[in-house]
């Protein structure tokens, strides 16, 4: 059977659910041999070889955290040299767009950013992807070499399969070339302790509406109730009442939850294209025309400083 | 030595207009007013900050596309860039951003530069590779998805906020950076410099100029192919309630109905 490559995203060797997923869909295009750059492979294989990778393809050098995104590219390529796969997945951070466009150029294939499904096709994997603010659905493929896909997050439900996962060693070179953009500082941001906005079930986002960076605790303790990520509007993130990593949208995070509750938010384009995916839609809004409530399963027109205490309340008492 | 930053924007068309798809699956422009991609515009104006900054640096601002393409160079220049080149050919339809980085790689090696500066995605795509894929054809540092970024000494340096950590890099000229929505607003072209922006001069370049042959771009030199495209169904009509007291209560009620509780 033909092997698909799996870029692993990983925090020193604790892998992310994303690539959990990646595995998922590498398994119905072949088998998947997954690919970790950077400490503590070991730690990481055995949870790999549970869904499903073959075997973990691992290299450790300096210059992946010294270096931007160039030394991690010349690694791939070294991976696909050794194993000549039928496709090479990789997730839709913004590190794997990058590192998998310009390995894409290196080895004279096509990308495809962005897939929300892979499957088989007779003319190799297809790949699904939600365009103009998630309007269309259009499904694609990749017409020279060998298809390089990167694929959003919440794809897939991972599924275990478990599978040798046994560590080999990569060989890489760094290309002197691969070292021109230095990291010279990295400050690890701080955990919030809430799950990650672009991997959690639920999402609680807030808007214009909550009128001030003082208030958001309303909002966080909606979403600690749930057991959801906060998400920002971009108009609240403008405005500084909550950081941009937060932010929900078309230039901020696309996020795809079982559940969204948009907070005070009007629903413009912009942050429409990066939630319209989600899989029930909830709205509390002052306003009854706002046109976020054309998108909604469930939505309450009122404050929302009546509302989301309430429910939060609400919720405690459910959960007992 | 002038410093010389070459812009890359792209004409897109609005994301606020009703955009579809044409017969032969690539994006209908004829259908929805088009515009200089918001993204682009954060570009343009941290190149006039770096220039701003410098002894003596030009900024040109190169866009691939059609005729109406034109608009986004001269927005670009009312904000106060000074030249512009637009490439422009009829067999360049279609092509995806493997073959725009090619061509724009082109046009930027025969302009000449110190400084490629970009938006850090299309409105419309938002694949966000072709920083990256220039500074791959170029064979030059990437300094990508920056927040806040300087120039210096012939050094670039910027800030790049990722989801897990936050990232001060450093590259030597010459060097390919692209900017966030968070690397400050965009300013506003005053009417002075849309006066000025109809004197600058506008290159036109075509694929010979830039000896690209016509089958390594457009639909037929593309490397992906979209095979089908099908409109979202609108979401059916969901329940809403006015809250008169119990809407916090209403929607727990719902969301437990639906198993989220």
């Amino acid at each position: 059977m033909a092997e698909v490559l799996v870029y692993v995203d990983h925090v020193d060797g604790a892998v992310r659910k994303p690539t959990l997923e990646l595995l998922t869909l590498a398994r119905r295009i072949g088998e998947p041999v997954a690919v970790h750059l950077g400490a503590n492979a070991e730690a990481a294989a055995k949870l790999l070889g549970e869904y499903g990778a073959v075997k973990v393809l691992a290299a450790d050098a300096p210059e992946f955290a010294e270096y931007l995104v160039a030394p991690k590219v010349d690694a791939l390529q070294a991976a696909y040299d050794a194993v000549s796969p039928a496709a090479v997945l990789l997730p839709s951070s913004a590190e794997g767009k990058e590192i998998g466009a310009r390995l894409a150029l290196r080895i004279g294939s096509g990308i495809i950013t962005d897939a929300v499904d892979v499957e088989a096709g007779d003319e190799g994997p297809v790949a699904t992807q939600s365009v103009f603010a998630a309007s269309y659905t259009t499904k694609s493929r990749i017409t020279k070499g060998t298809p390089v896909i990167t694929v959003k997050p919440n794809s897939a439900a991972p599924e275990a399969a478990p599978a040798a996962g046994a560590v080999e060693q990569l060989a890489v070179t760094v290309a002197d070339s691969s070292k021109g953009t230095k990291i010279v500082s990295r400050t690890p941001r701080e955990s919030t302790g809430r799950p990650e906005l672009t991997e959690a079930a639920i999402v609680v986002s807030g808007g214009r509406g909550v009128n001030g960076a003082e208030n958001f605790p309303v909002i966080e303790a909606l979403a600690d109730s749930l057991g959801a990520a906060v998400g920002a509007s971009r108009a609240a993130v403008d405005a500084g009442w909550y950081p941009h990593t937060n932010q929900v949208g078309q230039t901020g995070k696309s996020v795809s939850p079982q559940l969204y509750i948009a907070a005070g938010i009007s629903g413009a384009i912009q942050h429409r294209a990066g939630m319209q995916t989600s899989k029930t839609i909830v709205a509390i809004n002052k306003d009854e025309e706002a046109p976020i409530f054309d998108l909604v399963d469930y939505g309450v027109v009122g404050d929302l400083f009546d509302v989301v205490p309430a429910l939060t309340d609400e919720v405690k008492t459910r959960k007992g | 030595m002038s410093l010389r930053i070459v812009v890359c924007v792209k004409y897109v068309p609005d994301a606020t207009g009703d955009r579809h798809f044409a017969e032969d699956l690539t994006v209908d422009r004829d259908d929805v007013d088009g515009l200089l991609s918001e993204l682009d515009e954060y570009a343009v104006e941290q190149a006039l900050q770096i220039k701003e900054a410098a002894d003596d640096a030009e900024i040109t601002i190169l866009t691939v596309g059609p005729e109406d393409a034109n608009d986004a160079l001269r927005k670009a220049l009312s904000m106060g860039a000074d030249k512009a080149v637009h490439v422009e050919d009829d067999d360049l339809h279609g092509t995806d951003a493997l073959g725009t980085s090619l061509v724009l790689a082109k046009a930027i090696e025969k302009t000449g530069y110190d400084l490629v500066v970009c938006g850090m995605a299309s409105t419309d795509g938002t694949m966000g590779v072709l920083p990256a894929l220039l500074a791959e054809r170029l064979s030059v540092p990437q300094v990508t998805q920056l927040s806040e970024v300087s120039v210096a000494d012939g050094k670039v340096t910027g800030r790049r906020d990722g989801d897990t950590a936050s990232e001060q890099l450093e590259a030597a000229l010459p060097a390919v950076v692209s900017v966030t929505d968070q690397s400050g607003e965009a300013r506003y072209p005053s009417f002075k410099g849309i006066m000025a922006a109809k004197k600058k001069p506008v290159e036109s370049l075509d694929l010979e100029d830039l000896e690209i042959e016509a089958d390594e771009v457009g639909l037929e030199g593309a490397w992906t192919k979209v095979d089908d495209a099908t409109e979202r169904p609108a979401r059916t009509a969901g329940t809403i309630v006015k809250d008169e007291g119990e809407g916090g209560k209403q929607l727990a009620e719902f969301l437990a109905g639906q198993k989220f509780i």
